[in-house]
């Protein structure tokens, strides 16, 4: 066994290595450990993306000392490491550009454990990227929805106690469905190991037998991810979670968080039931209807704020809904454009949040559109992350949105029937609705003060430092170089995804 | 149909008791009855699975007078998931209660809907 196959194990006990520690650090030493931890496991995963690129394939990594059928496991293929390389990127770079403001937000002596949360939180990305068993998978939702938790809870008022209550009782309701979900499997399959799930659901499948059950589970399964990752009907608790939070959590909980889910749903679908289950039952059409009702809905919801956060927010909802939608076609291509917006969104959205706070700082904390005319002069760096940001999410050529876009068209026009123009007008509509919320912002955000308003001007609260500029334009860099060099990181993901089934 | 219900005796009841708390969870206005509510529902997937992996006349998996036969024990992999379910719902618990304690402590109130338009009220 290779050296590299440790990594991805290192890097899951490194984080919540990482997590133990900070509780007992002060608030700097916790913030650079924290970035320290952040930046390792990139690097870690990336080595191990590169050793899944030279060899063929992936590999199974046992945990302690039994083996298959009894033992836990994680599993490392082409796609697990390309997603946890992109997100630990994502997070660190998040967390080094969002800290600037963190001190407006919660107490400096209980900073700490805001980074205790931060790694948690990415100790359980990493294990629901990598992870075989589906009872560890369950276990780790639940230590990423408690921390998500506390990353809102972080500030102290009102507004952000409800949103965070209403979020801990959406996301229990979601977490006993899934258990009820993944126990009832259990007691039609006897496993709890992917490979050996999936082969004893294809016989139950085969012989008819438990079919009632099985739909269940799918349902069971299907609906607490999906309330989870914020799908439309169940996306509630999302715009008060997302705006009341601060920013720099709001852009992992949007960015990340979410995302952890939805690949796992995906790995439910691929390795756990099987596609071609998946397809028979009609939970599929649900998830195209939630998604594209998401896509529309979410973005017409967005166009009415007048607060830019929760602008923000409710595009994240449609983001989702395109995800959900890729997803719900069924094919290779759907999938793969699914995951490659999944991306796009994971990268995308934490600039947004952070670079709309970093505007609204500079603005003397008002949220409403009102206040932020020539708000990128007042704090360039921010200007220039939000455009880019924006023009990905509307996708315009160049970054990646666009080739997500394209991709999840051209895997629409293989779809039967009236699905087709349902998908490619939905594509149509969503994307007119995002350009009109987003431009309009960037355009108002750009839009030189009166020479009243320069004189009125608030004075900033809390200016970014350069570092966090520095973080902030790297994400927004990093959102042009997945434009450009798409196809390795498509490569990766089709291929990991070829060997799911 | 009936009788399918009653051989699975436990599995009904607890699937039942899921759904009294998940409504209690739900649409419950006490946040206290809400925390109540979310442990019934954890238990009644505790007593689903504890019942899937019993089985009648045998002993818990605790090797005693060196018995190995297999045969003389139930399934303990259901009993160790609902060890780490436990722990899970007890910290979901305890992070609820001290969400509530803060809420009580704003708005003197346990009421979830007049929390919110208290809330609403304040000034952002």
């Amino acid at each position: 066994m290779a050296f590299v196959q440790n990594f991805p194990f290192f890097s899951i006990l490194l984080c919540m290595f990482g997590g133990i520690v900070t509780s007992v650090l002060n608030k700097k030493a916790a913030k650079w450990a924290t970035l320290l931890i952040a930046f390792a496991v990139f690097v870690l995963n990336a080595l191990t993306w590169r050793y899944t690129l030279q060899t063929e394939g992936s590999y199974a990594f046992m945990m302690g000392h039994f083996p298959a059928p009894w033992g836990n496991e994680i599993r490392v293929g082409r796609l697990e490491a390309a997603l946890a390389t992109l997100f630990s990127l994502v997070m660190f770079l998040t967390l080094a550009a969002g800290v600037f403001n963190l001190d407006n937000h919660a107490e400096p002596q209980k900073q700490n454990l805001f980074f205790v949360m931060a790694d948690l939180a990415l100790a359980a990305l990493l294990v629901m990227l990598y992870t075989n068993d589906l009872f560890t998978a369950y276990v780790f939702i639940e230590i990423n929805t408690i921390a998500a938790c506390a990353l809102i809870m972080v500030r102290q008022n009102g507004h952000t106690l409800v949103s965070a209550t209403r979020y801990m009782i959406m996301n229990l309701l979601a977490s006993a469905t899934t258990l009820l979900g993944i126990s009832m499997l259990y007691g039609i399959t006897g496993h709890l190991l992917m490979p050996q799930l999936q082969q004893s659901v294809a016989a139950l499948h085969q012989s008819g037998q438990y079919q009632v059950p099985l739909t269940v589970v799918i349902l069971l399964l299907t609906v607490g991810l999906g309330i989870k990752s914020a799908l439309f009907p169940f996306h509630v608790w999302a715009p008060d979670a997302y705006t009341n939070a601060p920013p720099v959590s709001a852009g992992i909980l949007s960015g990340l968080v979410s995302k952890g889910y939805i690949f796992l749903l995906i790995k439910i679908y691929y390795r756990v039931i099987g596609i071609e289950v998946i397809r028979a039952q009609y939970v599929l059409n649900i998830l195209f209807v939630f998604g594209i009702l998401g896509m529309i809905l979410g973005s017409v919801s967005a166009i009415r704020q007048q607060d830019v956060r929760r602008m923000i927010a409710y595009s994240s909802v449609a983001q989702i809904g395109y995800v959900f939608m890729g997803l719900s076609m069924g094919t290779q291509a759907g999938t793969v454009a699914a995951i490659f917006h999944m991306l796009v969104h994971a990268i995308a959205k934490p600039a947004l949040f952070i670079s709309a706070a970093a505007m609204t700082d500079a603005s003397g904390e008002h949220k409403s559109f009102h206040f932020l005319r020539g708000a990128a002069y007042r704090e360039k760096a921010a200007g220039i992350a939000f455009t880019i940001a924006s023009m990905s999410m509307v996708g315009i050529p160049l970054t990646a949105g666009f080739i997500s876009k394209v991709r999840l068209s051209t895997a629409g026009m293989s779809q039967p029937g009236f699905a087709k123009y349902i998908i490619l007008f939905a594509l149509a509509l969503s994307t007119l609705l995002n350009a009109v919320y987003f431009l309009q912002t960037v355009v108002h955000i750009y839009r030189r003060p009166t020479l009243e308003e320069q004189l009125t001007a608030p004075c900033p609260l809390r200016p970014m430092r350069k570092i966090n500029r520095l973080a902030l334009l790297s994400l927004s860099a990093l959102t042009i170089i997945l434009g450009i060099l798409s196809g390795p990181i498509i490569q990766s993901i089709f291929v990991g995804l070829l060997s799911f089934s | 149909m009936p009788q399918q219900l009653m051989v699975n005796l436990e599995q009904t009841f607890s699937v039942i008791l899921f759904g009294i708390g998940f409504t209690l969870l739900l649409l419950h206005r006490n946040l206290i009855k809400k925390i109540i509510g979310l442990n019934i529902m954890d238990t009644a997937v505790y007593l689903f699975l504890t019942s899937l992996g019993y089985i009648t006349g045998r002993e818990a998996p605790i090797v005693l007078n060196g018995v190995t036969d297999v045969e003389m024990y139930i399934n303990p992999v259901p009993s160790g998931l609902v060890l780490t379910g436990i722990v899970v719902s007890v910290s979901f618990t305890a992070i609820m209660l001290a969400l509530v304690i803060r809420l009580y402590r704003r708005y003197r109130t346990l009421d979830i809907d007049e929390i919110t338009l208290l809330a609403r009220k304040e000034v952002k």
